[in-house]
């Protein structure tokens, strides 16, 4: 790839998608985009970027969605899921005890894993939640891995990482190689396309938001932005959950780290400086089209 | 030091495994059937058993469930890999003792998934990109 089209590509997902790659991300555009260029019928990377100097806006769509969609799996990183047992849902349990509702957030949901992963987790509590209501809503920039989300429909390989072979069991109906999780777990989830750049003030408030893995690619500013909106999101009491490479701690006040749970923070009651969507830059406000 | 026993009548996939499983410290034992593992298991037992279900003289399943009556046989850690995949298979290969399961085919990231699920390996966090 030559300096001038990986310079045009990392410009292009910045102003589309807030995706900050750094100067040697070569490797992960073309991991990402070699593949892109084949369903696109192009011999390359430099071809596609030729299309997209064209101004073909489907092209453009179709790379920042290569770029901003991640790997993912089920239980991910592990850890986030036992402070979701073991910590945030008996302190919501007691906590929640008169209203009897939990709302949760996916904000980075991307194919499903990670809300289905919670709903099993919350399944898998039993009696505890009888009566209670829980909302998961999951986000994603991405309508394409919506989609998926919404199907539920994973391949062999991906319910073998991650997913304990007693849950793919109980919780899953097998079609072929494939396999689908159960209506009842799929129920449990609802979907929305979101761009975390922009207002997400309608989502309502929740009591728990999984923020995992997505706010690596923002720049500083933006980061500070997105915490700023989340922590007005969440109710006082509740628990955020950041990827096991993501800090709050020298970015914003808003969230304090949760003492001896790696990746938990809770909101501090420290007023955000700066809590409006785009309200950074014109740029981020004119993407509005996605 | 932890032991494997990888019993598959395929010395590719033998081979394969005691690659993989090599780099995660253990150390292998090979069977070709369910006897030549049961044999292995008398001697000494292995701390996880990486095991096919479909083999000549002894199948995988039959051979399991020998060990789990043996003295001791409740602590390996037994993982079925095999292309046996239907969801029969997986709920009898549980009801019978097994800890997991992999569907072949299979590679170095679902071997480490399976044996971190049963504690035989320690977990670690991915990067994320």
């Amino acid at each position: 790839m030559t300096p001038p089209d990986y310079e045009y590509l990392r410009k292009l997902l910045k102003d589309h998608s807030g995706l900050d790659l750094s100067a040697d991300k070569q490797y992960l555009i073309e991991s990402r985009l070699l593949p892109l260029s084949r369903k696109c019928g192009v011999s390359g990377i430099a071809d596609l970027v030729q299309k997209m100097k064209g101004g073909s806006s489907t092209i453009i769509a179709q790379v920042v969605e290569a770029m901003t969609t991640n790997e993912t799996f089920f239980f991910r990183d592990k850890v986030p899921f036992e402070h979701f047992r073991d910590t945030i849902m008996p302190e919501m349990l007691k906590a929640r005890a008169n209203r009897k509702s939990i709302r949760i957030w996916c904000a980075a949901g991307s194919t499903g894993q990670e809300p289905y992963s919670l709903a099993m987790s919350l399944k898998e509590m039993g009696a505890v939640l009888a009566g209670w209501r829980v909302e998961i809503i999951a986000t994603d920039l991405s309508t394409e891995v919506l989609e998926k989300s919404k199907s539920g429909v994973y391949s062999q390989f991906e319910v073998q990482r991650g997913l304990p072979i007693q849950l793919l069991v109980k919780y899953f109906k097998q079609n072929g190689e494939f396999w689908q999780i159960s209506p009842e777990l799929r129920a449990m989830v609802q979907h929305r396309q979101l761009n975390l750049l922009h207002d997400f003030s309608q989502l309502g408030v929740f009591d728990v938001i999984f923020c995992r893995n997505v706010l690596i690619y923002f720049d500083q500013d933006t980061k500070i932005n997105i915490f700023g909106r989340l922590a007005r999101g969440m109710e006082g009491d509740g628990f955020l959950v950041l990827g096991a490479a993501e800090t709050v701690v020298g970015l914003t006040d808003v969230f304090k780290p949760f003492p001896d749970k790696r990746g938990l923070y809770r909101p501090s009651g420290a007023r955000a400086a700066s809590p409006q969507a785009g309200g950074l830059t014109p740029r981020i406000a004119a993407m509005a089209g996605r | 030091m932890k032991t494997c026993l990888v019993v598959d009548d395929s010395s590719v996939i033998r081979k394969i495994a005691r690659r993989i499983l090599e780099e995660m410290d253990f150390q292998i034992i090979e069977a070709e059937d369910g006897e030549q593992a049961l044999e292995a298991c008398k001697r000494a037992m292995p701390t996880a058993v990486l095991l096919d279900w479909n083999m000549p003289v002894m199948d995988g399943y039959e051979f399991m469930c020998h060990l789990r009556r043996l003295p001791g046989g409740d602590v390996p850690k037994v993982v079925f890999c095999t292309t046996e995949n239907g969801m029969d298979h997986i709920s009898r290969a549980l009801h019978g003792g097994a800890n997991e399961y992999i569907m072949k085919p299979f590679d170095r990231d679902i071997v480490t998934a399976k044996f971190q699920e049963v504690g035989l390996i320690e977990f670690t966090e991915q990067s994320p990109v």
